[in-house]
């Protein structure tokens, strides 16, 4: 696949790297050191930061401001945008912004519904899904255009991505899905967090079948557990997860002081058995609130040192 | 059908404090099948209330009366001598039919008695799901008849998102997940492969969005 943006993810990526990511959670404030604080825990041992967008339906700090602090800490951040609360004007607007600010990464996302966050009264906005975002970002880089049909000034370049989650129900279309979001533009993935490996391999090696690995990068994405109570919450409380009992046992099974190393020595244990999986070009490593502990992992899984790039 | 719900009495009391001739007026139709306020639930509220005023030792006539439609010019005349008489008209119709009445008489109060919920079926008796939200642009065609619009909690055009878990919905695990159905739907109907084609960005301007709507049939005018 050939470089289409000035994004250090693509770069990697097209050099045949396996790419490091990780995230940042904005906060519930004002305040940019907490930003700045996070991105500095993990600077050096990821390539990429995505930052999340009001996740969970939480009313945070914005995606793109905080986007714009880390870009400004000369470091390289992912802005996720959600089709939640934002109509296709607000969404081309804040593309443009980001780009302003030279943003480079793009992962278009629907979002946690309002429900589960601090505003369940509030509206929805979902004008677009999230593939159609993606093809609203790929219109405004490849043809220069507006959704409305006018030309862009200085169009942006966006490296644009798109989740799966291969856990999701039904299993059976959630191949077809990953190929619609390809052909909508997606030029990489970057996965839920994965606890059973089986069924990854399984839904990978389908996509494989399709060749649907060579049109897109796929970023495997892992999230160490702090305890066997975090399992057991994933497993039970957050939509789409598949944390299987071997996991949770493993888990509960170890005195509790010593949980939260177990939960990343799993982690690690996962990064390693992927890298061997066809298909797998990178990980996205999401620590919920335990950025401190990314470098550590990046290490252990020989992933560290990170590609340098021009 | 238009579902509708019945308001807390509570609320209905409130509006019509102080008032000495109330109609309680109820309409036949959606809201007589949903029953919220045919004939039947405007007798139960008529009751209600003189027995509330009753127990406040207020002196409070109040009528009851259910209507064809409320919803048609025609149905709203058969009131037209009688409305004026009263201090606050409680309308038992969705919506739109305590618009259609408050345009029609001006001088009275109209107050909703219910509130109007969506458009859908009885699954059971007692149990109303929603089936449509009458974006103006019906894309059942290409969704084996089921509307992402209406019963996705997310309104996603190519669905499902990441939360579906054993064909139910992330917000509630009762909810079927509306994708879940298409793909269930497209299965049986030998279309699974449809599912592959990626609709593109909805025109929402025949929805809400594009302000208030209005259909001309000049053909069927008189």
């Amino acid at each position: 696949m050939s470089v289409k943006t000035p994004s250090k993810l693509e770069k990697i990526l097209s050099e045949g790297h396996l790419a490091v990511t990780s995230e940042v959670g904005p906060p519930r404030g004002s305040d940019p050191e907490e930003v700045i604080e996070k991105a500095n825990l993990i600077k050096d041992h990821v390539d990429v930061i995505n930052v999340t967008d009001n996740q969970t339906s939480v009313t945070r700090m914005s995606s793109l401001a905080a986007c714009i602090h880390i870009k400004q800490m000369g470091l390289e951040p992912m802005l996720q945008m959600v089709t939640r609360d934002k109509n296709r004007i607000a969404l081309q607007s804040d593309i443009l912004g980001a780009a302003s600010f030279d943003i480079f990464n793009l992962l278009c996302l629907s979002g946690d519904h309002q429900s589960f966050g601090d505003n369940p009264k509030g509206q929805n906005v979902h004008d677009l899904d999230s593939m159609q975002l993606v093809q609203t970002v790929r219109m405004m880089r490849d043809e220069g255009k507006f959704l409305g049909g006018a030309d862009i000034k200085r169009p942006p370049k966006l490296f644009v991505g798109a989740a799966a989650n291969p856990f999701a129900d039904p299993f059976e279309i959630r191949v077809p899905r990953l190929a619609k979001k390809i052909a909508c533009g997606a030029e990489y993935i970057q996965t839920q967090c994965i606890y059973n490996l089986d069924k990854f391999e399984e839904w990978m090696k389908l996509a494989c079948d399709r060749g649907l690995h060579e049109q897109t990068y796929i970023l495997a994405g892992v999230t160490p557990l702090k305890s066997a109570g975090m399992a057991k919450f994933m497993k039970n409380r957050v939509p789409g997860m598949d944390v299987p009992d071997d996991v949770i046992k493993r888990m509960a099974d170890t005195p509790k002081e010593k949980q939260a190393e177990e939960g990343i020595n799993i982690c690690i244990e996962t990064i390693e058995r992927l890298k061997s999986v066809e298909g797998v070009k990178g990980f996205h490593i999401m620590a919920i609130e335990w950025e401190e502990k990314v470098p550590g992992i990046v290490e252990r899984a020989g992933l560290y040192p990170r590609p340098e790039i021009d | 059908m238009i579902v509708a719900d019945k308001k807390p009495v509570e609320e209905i009391i409130e509006y019509v404090q102080g008032c000495k001739k109330i109609l309680v007026l109820g309409c036949n139709e959606c809201v007589t099948v949903c029953e919220a306020g045919g004939k039947k639930e405007v007798g139960v509220l008529a009751s209600a209330l003189r027995m509330y005023f009753l127990n406040q030792g207020e002196d409070v006539k109040i009528d009851e009366v259910t209507l064809e439609r409320q919803c048609d010019h025609e149905y709203l005349e058969e009131i037209r001598d009688v409305a004026d008489e009263y201090d606050a008209i409680v309308s038992l119709a969705c919506g739109v039919g305590v618009q259609f009445m408050a345009e029609k008489y001006h001088s009275v109060p109209i107050y909703p008695g219910v509130n109007t919920c969506f458009l859908g079926a009885t699954e059971q008796r007692g149990l109303w799901t929603e089936r449509c939200q009458a974006c103006g642009n019906c894309m059942l065609a290409i969704t084996g008849g089921i509307c992402p619009v209406s019963r996705c909690a997310k309104r996603i055009l190519n669905g499902p998102c990441g939360g579906s878990s054993n064909g139910k919905c992330e917000i509630d695990s009762n909810l079927d997940c509306a994708w879940q159905l298409i793909i269930d739907r497209l299965k049986a109907l030998g279309r699974l492969e449809d599912y592959e084609k990626i609709c593109s960005i909805k025109d929402w301007s025949t929805d809400r969005a594009g302000g208030p709507r209005k259909v001309v049939r000049e053909d069927v005018q008189i």
